[in-house]
Formats: structure tokens, sequence, C-alpha cells
């Protein structure tokens, strides 16, 4: 019997050309509502070091848009997240070549910064791949492309944290908003944080990245889990470590929680810290 | 806001106080991770640096490549952090600024006070505002490293704030 008859088949070409103008737009703006939340902090703040930082934050996107160059010259691993109707027959080149082909075509076309290395040796690959690839196999006949260009200076201040059940809701707030304390200046605040609560070791850190791929100023769509975003913003907000560091009330422009069930041993908890520069497209074939 | 040209006296150096926004023209060397590392060998080997850092300023930044009509591409400063360990090295062979982000170690504080220097903190994440204030860009050692390589700049206007001044006095 042939099942492929009752799939779409859809030819990896057009996704590795859907990643090439995904990743081409992503790195050289701020996203709409990344925009809005830090014209918000600029009208919340009283620092003057860091309203001098937020008005050429805004400067900055700006000059991005208008000379179509990248807002940050760290224009990041490519992180690539895909969902996958499971009625879709992937024709063609390999999933993961396709994709590394559209990076490596937009990295070059948009003169974008190449900054992979070999971990060991540190030679770099010259061409931004290979992409950070993460796959979800949903319903349906479609396909979602996610592209996040992550900044290191941002990665670098992420952690994961094997809490125990005891230490509860008062131990993940608590995990979060130290990590984002020791952090301090060095992933350029105001930073969005996105959280993955639950699964394993691994599965916690990936929904800590999901999280991220959330629109700055939307919330969970559990009451709980809305309730914990807020909570952890708002504590975090009086850490007083503000825009870039030059003290304030804008230490985080939002906090993005992804919770998963886990094991009755456990509480993973990941913190993924994003910069000020949130760059995001997606698009669905 | 005040302005700066680099390199600059010891006078001046010493009136920039923790806090102060200013505008910095004139020459600065590019330099991060990499070439910090690549540096710190030539050194121990007893070998001269690429260039001659006596009086001159450091810019911890790794542009993305330039558009076919500009002389570089965006270009924000990185962490400083990450220098930290090859920094007191420096600033004892001359070096007299260094523009970076974010907080330093007190290895390096100590350094900048003991040799007069001055670190100032760029705006991170704004690197297509940096590019639009640097003039010329050439390459000046290590060029296998491509955006890591030392690149010789030429800045105008280019907005800082003094983060630690000669006195050890920081904004952190």
């Amino acid at each position: 019997m042939c099942y492929n008859c009752r799939m779409r088949v859809l030819n990896t070409k057009e996704i590795e050309n859907a990643v090439y103008r995904l990743a081409l737009k992503a790195c050289n703006s701020l996203t709409p509502d990344c925009e809005r939340a830090i014209k918000d902090a600029l009208q919340l703040e009283r620092e003057n070091l860091s309203k001098f930082a937020l008005d050429n934050i805004l400067q900055n996107n700006q000059i991005a848009k208008t000379e179509n160059i990248p807002v940050c010259q760290d224009t990041g691993l490519a992180c690539v997240m895909l969902e996958i109707g499971q009625e879709v027959f992937l024709d063609g080149e390999l999933l993961e070549d396709s994709i590394n082909c559209g990076v490596r075509r937009a990295y070059e076309d948009g003169f974008f910064r190449k900054s992979v290395v070999d971990p060991l040796t540190r030679v770099n690959t010259k061409d931004n791949t290979p992409a950070m690839i993460h796959t979800e196999i949903v319903s349906g006949d479609k396909v979602k492309i996610t592209f996040l260009p992550k900044g290191f200076g941002s990665e670098n201040m992420s952690a994961v944290f094997m809490l125990t059940p005891a230490h509860g809701e008062d131990g993940i707030v608590d995990a979060v908003v130290n990590q984002v304390k020791k952090a301090g200046a060095k992933p350029c605040p105001p930073v969005y944080i996105g959280v993955g609560i639950g699964g394993s070791f691994d599965k916690c850190a990936y929904l800590a990245k999901k999280a991220l791929t959330r629109p700055v100023g939307t919330f969970s769509d559990r009451s709980d889990v809305k309730q914990l975003e807020l909570k952890i913003l708002d504590k975090v907000n009086k850490l007083d470590i503000g825009v870039l560091g030059f003290k304030g009330k804008n230490t985080a422009i939002g906090v993005a929680i992804e919770t998963y069930p886990t094991h009755i041993a456990g509480l993973p908890v990941a913190v993924n810290i994003q910069c000020h520069c949130v760059r995001l497209e997606s698009e669905v074939l | 806001m005040k302005s700066l040209t680099l390199p600059c006296d010891l006078l001046q150096l010493k009136s920039l106080c923790a806090g102060d926004t200013l505008y910095l023209s004139g020459t600065v060397y590019t330099a991060r991770d990499a070439a910090h590392k690549k540096m710190h060998e030539l050194l121990e080997d007893g070998k001269p640096l690429p260039f001659d850092i006596n009086n001159q300023c450091i810019y911890y930044v790794g542009p993305c490549p330039a558009p076919n009509d500009k002389p570089i591409g965006s270009a924000g400063p990185t962490s400083s952090y990450r220098m930290d360990k090859f920094t007191p090295e420096l600033l004892d062979l001359g070096l007299k600024c260094i523009i970076g982000k974010g907080d330093r170690n007190s290895d390096v504080v100590n350094s900048l006070v003991k040799n007069n220097a001055v670190y100032f903190t760029a705006l991170g994440g704004l690197g297509a505002l940096y590019a639009s204030k640097i003039t010329k860009c050439e390459v000046v050692a290590f060029s296998e490293l491509l955006s890591e390589a030392v690149y010789k700049l030429e800045i105008k206007d280019f907005p800082v704030i003094v983060a630690i001044d000669s006195k050890g006095k920081s904004i952190y």
C-alpha cells in the first residue's frame, strides 16, 4: 500500500529558500514586539544612562532597517526550529543539508558575520553552518519554519538547574532571578528570559529556547504559569541592573515560560537569556 | 556631550570620570578573543605585537563583513570579561584605552589604575549605529581569523561611556 499518495509532497529546496529568506530578514531588524517593548521601557525609565541607551537602541534599529545591515554584529548561531506536519513527505536533498544551504547563502549574501567554529580547534567553518536544528512532528500537512539568530553574549549567560520537587515554585523563581543577577550587564539587558520547566535535562533546555520564539509581551495560556512569569519579571526588574548595566527599572522586557511533565524525583529548570536584540522570523509552507 | 580624539594625552585621560558620556574620534585597533590569545602567545615567545600598542586604544569587536559600498559591516562591542585574562599585560605595554562592554575583574581595574588607563563601554547590541561611525577599516594582522582579525579603524563621533576611570572608579 502506498502511504505517500495521502501525503503532501514538499521539496526541501522550498525549505532551503524559506530559511534563506527568513535569515536575511531576521538579522536586520528587531521584531515589532521587541521594538514596542523597548519604547515602553523608555517611557518608564528614570536613569539617565539607561534612557540614553534605550534611545540609542531605537536609533540603531532604524539605521539597521534603512541601511539593510544587521542590528547587531553578532548574527549568531543560526537556530532553526521546524514544526513538520506528519502528512508532509519531504522530497529532495536531506533536510539538514537544505537548511544549512539556506543559512550558508543568507550569511554570505547578507554580509552577516560567520561566527561558527570547531569547539576545540576554534577553526571557523566560514559559512556559519551548521545550524542548530530542532524538529517537532505535528499534525497536518504544513511546515512551520522559525529562524532565530542567537547571539552568544546572552547565550553564555544561560543555565540549566536540576532542582528537586522540594524546591517548588520559590526555588524556580530564585534560580531564574539569581541567574539574571549573576549575568549582570553581560547579556545586554533589558533581556528576554526564556524558561523551560520540567521534562528532562535536555528537554527543559529546548523548552527555554522555544519560549523565546513567543512574541515579547505575551503570556502563557495557563494562568498559574502566567502568574509565575509576572512574578519573575517583577523580581528581575527590581534587581536594578538596568539597560546594559546602567541601573534602573528595565532589566528585562519579558519572561516566557514553557512547561512539560517531569519525573517524580525532579524539577529541571532551564534559563535561556536573550539580549535586547530580539530577532526572529517565521513562515509556514 | 564631550569629545575626545584618540590617541590622546595623559592629562585628557586623567580628566575622565566614570559615568561621563562622550564621543570618541580617531584611531582604534580591534581585537577580541582569538586575537588576544594570539597576541599573548607572541609575547610569551618574546616576539613583538603586530602593531605598536603604546598609547593606543583597543576596541573589542568582531564586525560583520563590509557590504560593497561601506568600509565595514555591523560593528558593536563584545563582552569585555572574556579578555580580562590578557588585558593587564597589554596595559603594561602602554595600552591606554579600551572600548568594550560590561564589567571587568579586579586585576583589570588595578592594572588600569597602575597604568593611568581608561576603560570605556560602548552600547551593546548597537552594531548598525556603530558601523555608521566608522569611516575606515584596514586589516593589520591575523587575517585568517576573519572577523576576529586585528583591524585598524578610523572612528568619528563614536558614543561611549567612561566605565572605569584612571582612578579605578567604576559605573558597575
